[in-house]
C-alpha cells in the first residue's frame, strides 16, 4: 500500500526549544516548514527547565566566552569537541540577546539589563574559586518562558504545526540521503510520508529508559530510535547525568537550591555522610560526587526505609519561614510525592537520571555525521539534529547546568541556518522518494495489527527501566554491566513480539506506546553496550573496576550501531576554532 | 468512559512537567472509569492550561479558575 505524501521544504521533528528555534530560522527565510510534535508545542519537556540559560553577558560581574569555554571543556571531562564548544560559547550572547528581543521575560537588574546568577561549574578566570554570574533566568520558569516566546514567534512566521503527530522512521534513499520521515497522525491512526529537502531531529532526551527519572513520560528517545533503525550510529550513549535529589519513587527533581540554602543529606544512622566524601563542599559538591556518595551509602547498607534504598534530605532545621519563602514549590512537591512535609520531616531522595549527554552525532552546523569511506564524520545529506537528542558534542561526558538551554538556542539556530543554505543550494525539485520509503514503518504497524498474542508493552517497558536502573546506574560494576547487556538483548528479542489488545486506529494510545517502546529499546541497548565497553571512568560514567580516566586509550567518542549491535570509535576534536586547545587535566573542584 | 474518550484524555495528560504526568496518571487510574461526559469536558478545559499554570492550580498555589471547574479541580488536588 502506498501512503499519502505531503511535501515541504523542511521538516522539524520536535517542538521543544531546539525544534522551535530551528523552525523559526526556516520560516523566516520564507521556506515551507512542517513541525511535527507528539504533544502541543508548549507542553514539550523544555517547559520543565527552571535554573536558567548560560551566556557570558557580564551584566553582573566580569565574564567572557573564553572562561565559559574553559568551564564547559573541563565540565565535559575533556570528551567535549572543542570546536563545537568554542562555537557555542561565542554565539551565546547573540542568541540570548536575540531571545530577549523576541520578548523573553528575563529577570532584570535595576539598570534594565538581564540579571545573572551563579550556577555550579561556571567560574571566572579559567576555573578560579570565584563563581561567574552567567545564568539568565525568568524566575523559576525559564524553560516555560523560552518555549512560549519561541512558539509565538513561529506562529507569526507561519510555521505549520502538526500537533499530535508521531514521527516513526527516517526515509533514506539508495545514496544514503535522508528525504523526510514517515509519521502517524494520532487522530486518524493513518501513516503519512513527509517528503522534504532537509529533516531535523529535535526530539529531546530519553530519560524514560531508567526507572528513576526526572524526565516527563514523553521522553522516549524517538529520534534516537529513528536514527538507529536507519543505520545511523548513536554517539556517547554511556553518558547520562544523574541528579542527586530526585524524590524516591517518583523522580520529581528537588532543586540544588535546597542544599544551597542549608539542607543536607542523612543516612539511616542519621549521619551527615557527605562530610566524609567531600569535607569542604559537603552536600554542595558537584552532582556526580554527591550521587556517587549516596549510592555508596545505599550499597553499603546505610540506606533508609524498609528496603534501605534511599537517603533523606533534611531541611526542617531551616524553619518554616525559609522553606516557604526561599524554596517555593519544594514543600508542595515533598508533600505530594513523598508524603512528607519538609517543615517537620526529611524527604526521601535517590540519585535520579536527568540528562542524556549522548545522541545522534552532529557537527556544530547541525549536520548529522557518520563514518563513511574513511571519513569518521561524513555528512549524512538531508539530516540534521539539535537539542538533547543530538550529540554535537558540547557536553562530552558531563553537562554543566544551564548549558543545555544554551545548546538548544545555538544549535537550533545554526542547524536552521544550515538547512536554509542547503535548501537554497539544492535543485528546485525534491529528490524522488525511493519505492521502499515507507516499508519499515508499514511493517512495524502491520506486525502490531496482526499480532494476536505476545508480550505486553507496559510490562516490557517496566522491565527495561528496571534493567537499566539496576545495571547501568550511577556506579557501574563489570559483572552488572555485562549482565545488563545480556538482559537487554533478551528484552529486545521480547520487544519484537510486543502486542496490543486493541487494534483500533483512531487515537489509540496503546499503539503509540508500543511504537515508543521500540525507541526505548534502541536507546537502552546503545547505553548498555557502550557503557560495558568503555573501560574507564570519565564524567558521568563511573566504574568500580576502572576508577580513573584513561586518556591514552579512551579519549574518544563511542559510536553504537544497531546493525550487529556493534561499536566503533572516533577521535575527540581537541582543536578549537580559533584559540589554543585545553589539554586534558585532572578534573577537581 | 469508552476507549476513545479515555485515550484522548490520557494523551492530553502527557505533559512537559513530570509532576503533572504523575498526578494526572493517578487521577485517570483512580477516576478514569467513572468520569461523566461533563467531567471529561471540564477536565479537558483544565488540561488546556499551560503546564506551570496547571501545576499551580493542582498544588493550590493559585485559585484562578472558572467556578464551574472547581469541583473537578478539587478531585485532581486530592490525587
Ligand atoms: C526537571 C528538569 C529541569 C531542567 N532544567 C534545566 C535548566 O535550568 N537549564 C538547562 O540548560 N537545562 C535544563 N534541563 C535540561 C533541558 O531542559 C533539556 O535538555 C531541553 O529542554 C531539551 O530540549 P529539546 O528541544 O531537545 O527537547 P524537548 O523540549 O524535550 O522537546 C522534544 C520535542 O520532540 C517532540 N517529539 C518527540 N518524539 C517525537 C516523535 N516521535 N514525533 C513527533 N514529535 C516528537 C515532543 O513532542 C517535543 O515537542 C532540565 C531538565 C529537566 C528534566
Amino acid at each position: 500500500m502506498t501512503l499519502p505524501v505531503r511535501t515541504f521544504d523542511a521538516i522539524v521533528v520536535g517542538a521543544g526549544g531546539s525544534g522551535l528555534r530551528a523552525a523559526l530560522e526556516l520560516s523566516r527565510a520564507g521556506l515551507r516548514v512542517a513541525v511535527l510534535t507528539k504533544v502541543f508545542p508548549t507542553r514539550s519537556h523544555t517547559v520543565a527547565a527552571q535554573g536558567g540559560v548560560a551566556a557570558p553577558l557580564a551584566n553582573s560581574g566580569e565574564d567572557n566566552w573564553h572562561w565559559h569555554m574553559y568551564d564547559t571543556v573541563k565540565g565535559s571531562d575533556y570528551l567535549g569537541d572543542q570546536d563545537a564548544i568554542e562555537y557555542m560559547c561565542r554565539r551565546a550572547v547573540e542568541v540570548v540577546v536575540e531571545l530577549e528581543h523576541m520578548g523573553m521575560p528575563f529577570d532584570r537588574l535595576e539598570n534594565g539589563k538581564i540579571y545573572q546568577r551563579p550556577f555550579g561549574g561556571h567560574t571566572q578566570d579559567y576555573g578560579s574559586a570565584k563563581m561567574a554570574m552567567r545564568a539568565c533566568a525568568a524566575a523559576d520558569r525559564t524553560g516555560h518562558a523560552m518555549l512560549h516566546t519561541l512558539y509565538q514567534q513561529n506562529v507569526h512566521a507561519n510555521t505549520q504545526f502538526f500537533v499530535e503527530w508521531m514521527a516513526l522512521d527516517l526515509i533514506r534513499d539508495a545514496d544514503g540521503d535522508v528525504l523526510g520521515v514517515t509519521a502517524l497522525e494520532m487522530e486518524t491512526g493513518e501513516a503519512v510520508v513527509f517528503h522534504a529537502k532537509a529533516t531535523l531531529l529535535a526530539t529531546g532526551g530519553a530519560g524514560r529508559i531508567f526507572a528513576a527519572s526526572t524526565n516527563a513520560f514523553i521522553n522516549t528517545g524517538d529520534g534516537l530510535g529513528m536514527a538507529a533503525r536507519a543505520g545511523i550510529p548513536l554517539q556517547d550513549m554511556e553518558f547520562w547525568q544523574f541528579h542527586p535529589t530526585g524524590v524516591h519513587g517518583a523522580g520529581v527533581l528537588i532543586t540544588e537550591g535546597v542544599r544551597g540554602e542549608g539542607g543536607y543529606l542523612l543516612n539511616k544512622n542519621g549521619e551527615r555522610f557527605m562530610e566524609r566524601y567531600a569535607p569542604n563542599a559537603k552536600d554542595l559538591a558537584s552532582r556526580d560526587v554527591v550521587s556517587r556518595a549516596m549510592t555508596t551509602e545505599i550499597k553499603e547498607g546505610r540506606g533508609c526505609g524498609p528496603d534501605a534504598d534511599h537517603v533523606m534530605l533534611k531541611l526542617d532545621h531551616l524553619g518554616a519561614e525559609v522553606i516557604n519563602q526561599r524554596l517555593p514549590g519544594i514543600r508542595e512537591i515533598a508533600i505530594k510525592f513523598a508524603n512528607a512535609d519538609p517543615i517537620r520531616e526529611s524527604i526521601p531522595v535517590v540519585p535520579t537520571v536527568h540528562y542524556q549527554m549522548g545522541g545522534v552525532p552532529a557537527n556544530y552546523l547541525g549536520e548529522v555525521v557518520a563514518p563513511a569511506q574513511g571519513d569518521p564524520e561524513a555528512v549524512v545529506r538531508g539530516l540534521y539534529a539539535a537539542g538533547e537528542c543530538s550529540c554535537v558534542s558540547v557536553h562530552g561526558a558531563n553537562r554543566l547546568g544551564t548549558n543545555s538551554l544554551l545548546d538548544l538556542l545555538v544549535f537550533g539556530k545554526s542547524s536552521g541556518e544550515q538547512m536554509v543554505k542547503a535548501i537554497r543550494e539544492s535543485p528546485v525539485a525534491h529528490k524522488p522518494l525511493p519505492k521502499d520509503a515507507a516499508d519499515r514503518s508499514q511493517a512495524r504497524l502491520a506486525r502490531l495489527d496482526a499480532a494476536r498474542s505476545g508480550e505486553r508493552v507496559a510490562e516490557l517497558s517496566s522491565d527495561l527501566r528496571r534493567t537499566m536502573q539496576a545495571h547501568c546506574g550511577v556506579f557501574r560494576f563489570p559483572e552488572l554491566l555485562s549482565e545488563g547487556v545480556e538482559k537487554m538483548k533478551a528484552l529486545a528479542a521480547r520487544a519484537e513480539r510486543s502486542f496490543i489488545d486493541d487494534k483500533s486506529k483512531v487515537f489509540n494510545t496503546a499503539r503509540i506506546e508500543a511504537l515508543e517502546l521500540d525507541n526505548l529499546v534502541e536507546t537502552a541497548m546503545s547505553t548498555a553496550v557502550s557503557a560495558e565497553a568503555r573501560k574507564e571512568s570519565r564524567g558521568a560514567q563511573s566504574r568500580s573496576d576502572f576508577a580513573e580516566r584513561d586518556d591514552a586509550n579512551w579519549l574518544k567518542h563511542s559510536l553504537w550501531y544497531k546493525a550487529g549491535n556493534r561499536l566503533d570509535y572516533k577521535p575527540v576534536h581537541l582543536k578549537p576554532l580559533s584559540v589554543d586547545s585545553f589539554e586534558p587535566k585532572v578534573r577537581t573542584y | 468512559m469508552d476507549r476513545l474518550r479515555h485515550d484522548r484524555l490520557k494523551w492530553k495528560c502527557r505533559r512537559g512537567l513530570l509532576e503533572l504526568d504523575l498526578v494526572l496518571e493517578r487521577f485517570v487510574q483512580r477516576e478514569g472509569k467513572t468520569l461523566s461526559e461533563g467531567d471529561v469536558a471540564m477536565l479537558g478545559e483544565l488540561l488546556d492550561q499551560p503546564d506551570n499554570d496547571l501545576w499551580d492550580l493542582v498544588i493550590g498555589r493559585s485559585d484562578r479558575v472558572d467556578a464551574r471547574l472547581r469541583g473537578i479541580l478539587a478531585r485532581l488536588r486530592a490525587c
